[in-house]
């Protein structure tokens, strides 16, 4: 049973994301002024009646300490504002908005994040968020690393390379239908996807997330204001995260008990969620999401493609509460989940449950 | 916004420039290494975890039992690494594992060495195979190879 019914209510009033392949002669200050205006634009406010500001990016993504600080450029940084940052996907960063929010002294909040991971080695880069010990100096790549969890569940029996397929296949149907999906088509055909070679055995490159530029900026309203700015405000019924053990040896590698504990604390109730916008590297890894959340058939899930058609480092998460968000605001649902996931394999996960009125 | 097909690029080093201590227990396995032998540490329901870590990943108890475990045991999971990265200790395409130790009630990540993923298969039998020069650190370890009878003796 939740307990947000005692919080504050906050709800997601106005979304702006952009992914592509690769955003060249644009950086990310200049990708960042485009979607938080919009943002903004869209709902007639302006950063002084912002109460607070929060970010997330990579430093390690970007090759420069404090990257941040050159994208609040921006967001226009005078006058001053109140700001904070993670080095985490934006939803975490929206998680820390949403408790100051809590707090009650600011009524709105702009979130964003972004990642460009064209302009590097992203599979080099996560390899250095791994143990500094035992397993970083061995350089081992994200997807490798994601190829070892797949293996266990196939051969645990947990999961088939047909149900990976669909898994799939759904993402790159279902991503047809939004300019952001990087990797789509209404003319996937199930046996093509079975028929590919494992490039990181015994994943396939379609079970592999399509890499991504781009970024996602959001604004936060509580109460009476949430309504004065949105028609019809997504209301954040539920929001929770948690972790697991860094260590990938000592967990079972074939579930996800923190996206499990996450969604049962945010109050999931699948008999009311019309649709799920789900965070992983990997087709498997989005089926032991599915399993840990217990989705039933009248859950339609990733209707944007998901992070398989278009992964941004450090954005897909936010756009994953984007995209459920933007549903609610239009219209077309009621009720929805959105995940993000940190760390391998699914090892720290955020769960954010909204609602229109 | 324009999107071309390559993007713009620079050179750009980034560098860690501090020393770190590894400690008692991380120092104590990387030690074991050098000398070619592996160290788990035990938790207090008697579980060994190995590689050995500071603190129970559950309970967070302070661990503090360095127990000696066998430098065969079992592929609990693989991919195949082809070509590998250039950083890695490694220059031909190998199996990268989650190897369970005799001994060891957790896996380790790290090399199988074979030629081929034909070679390789869930619950295969491996040991540890040692470089000559060893420094204290994990790639002392220079992967793991099938057991053979030979190997096991």
């Amino acid at each position: 049973m939740s307990k947000s019914n005692s919080f504050r209510d906050v709800a997601v009033v106005s979304v702006a994301s952009h992914q592509t392949k690769i955003l060249s002669e644009v950086n990310e200050v200049q990708l960042m002024a485009d979607l938080i205006s919009n943002c903004r634009n869209s709902v007639g406010v302006t950063q002084e009646e912002i109460g607070f500001t929060c970010s997330g990016s990579s430093d390690f993504l970007a090759g420069q300490a404090f990257s941040f600080v050159h994208t609040l450029d921006s967001v226009g940084a005078f006058p001053p504002i109140s700001e904070s940052h993670v080095e985490m996907d934006g939803a975490f960063a929206l998680y820390e908005a949403w408790v100051k929010l809590q707090i009650g002294e600011v009524d709105t909040a702009l979130v964003y994040s972004y990642g460009k991971p064209s302009a590097g080695s992203i599979i080099d880069v996560l390899a250095t968020q791994l143990d500094p010990y035992y397993v970083s100096p061995l350089w081992p790549d994200c997807f490798s690393i994601a190829a070892l969890q797949a293996r266990l569940l196939l051969d645990k029996g947990l999961i088939t390379l047909e149900k990976m397929a669909e898994t799939s296949m759904r993402s790159q149907m279902n991503g047809s239908d939004n300019p952001n999906a990087v990797r789509s088509s209404k003319d996937v055909s199930f046996e093509n996807l079975m028929n590919e070679p494992a490039i990181v055995d015994p994943l396939r490159a379609s079970d592999i997330s399509e890499i991504a530029d781009g970024g996602c900026a959001i604004i936060l309203a509580a109460g009476d204001k949430a309504k004065l700015l949105c028609e019809r405000p997504a209301w954040i019924k539920g929001i929770d995260h948690r972790v697991d053990s860094h260590t990938l040896g000592v967990r079972d590698l074939t579930r996800s008990p923190s996206a499990f504990l996450a969604a049962e604390k945010a109050g999931i109730n699948t008999d009311r969620l019309d649709l799920a916008e789900i965070h992983g590297m990997t087709s498997a890894q989005e089926l032991i999401l599915e399993k840990e959340f217990d989705l039933n058939e009248e859950t339609r899930v990733n209707l944007s493609g998901g992070s398989l058609a278009s992964d941004t480092m450090m954005a897909s998460g936010l756009i994953r509460i984007s995209e459920v968000a933007s549903r609610i605001i239009s219209g077309q649902a009621d009720r929805g989940l959105a995940h993000a996931t940190s760390g391998p394999c699914l090892q720290q996960n955020l769960v954010c449950i909204l609602e229109g009125e | 916004m324009s999107e071309l097909e390559e993007p713009l690029r620079a050179e750009l080093t980034v560098e860690y420039p501090f020393t770190r201590t590894t400690g008692t227990v991380i120092g104590a396995f990387m030690t074991g290494l050098r000398e070619k032998r592996l160290f788990g540490i035990k938790r207090s329901d008697g579980s060994v975890l190995v590689p050995p870590l500071e603190y129970d990943p559950v309970s967070s108890e302070p661990l503090t039992e360095m127990v000696e475990v066998s430098q065969s045991g079992i592929v609990e999971t693989w991919t195949w690494i082809d070509p590998p990265r250039p950083q890695s200790p490694w220059d031909a395409p190998h199996a990268l594992a989650l190897i369970r130790l005799d001994g060891a009630d957790t896996s380790m990540l790290h090399a199988v060495l074979v030629g081929s993923p034909s070679e390789m298969r869930t619950g295969m039998r491996v040991t540890a195979r040692w470089k000559e020069e060893r420094v204290g650190h994990i790639a002392d370890l220079e992967g793991f190879i099938q057991e053979t009878e030979e190997t096991d003796s």
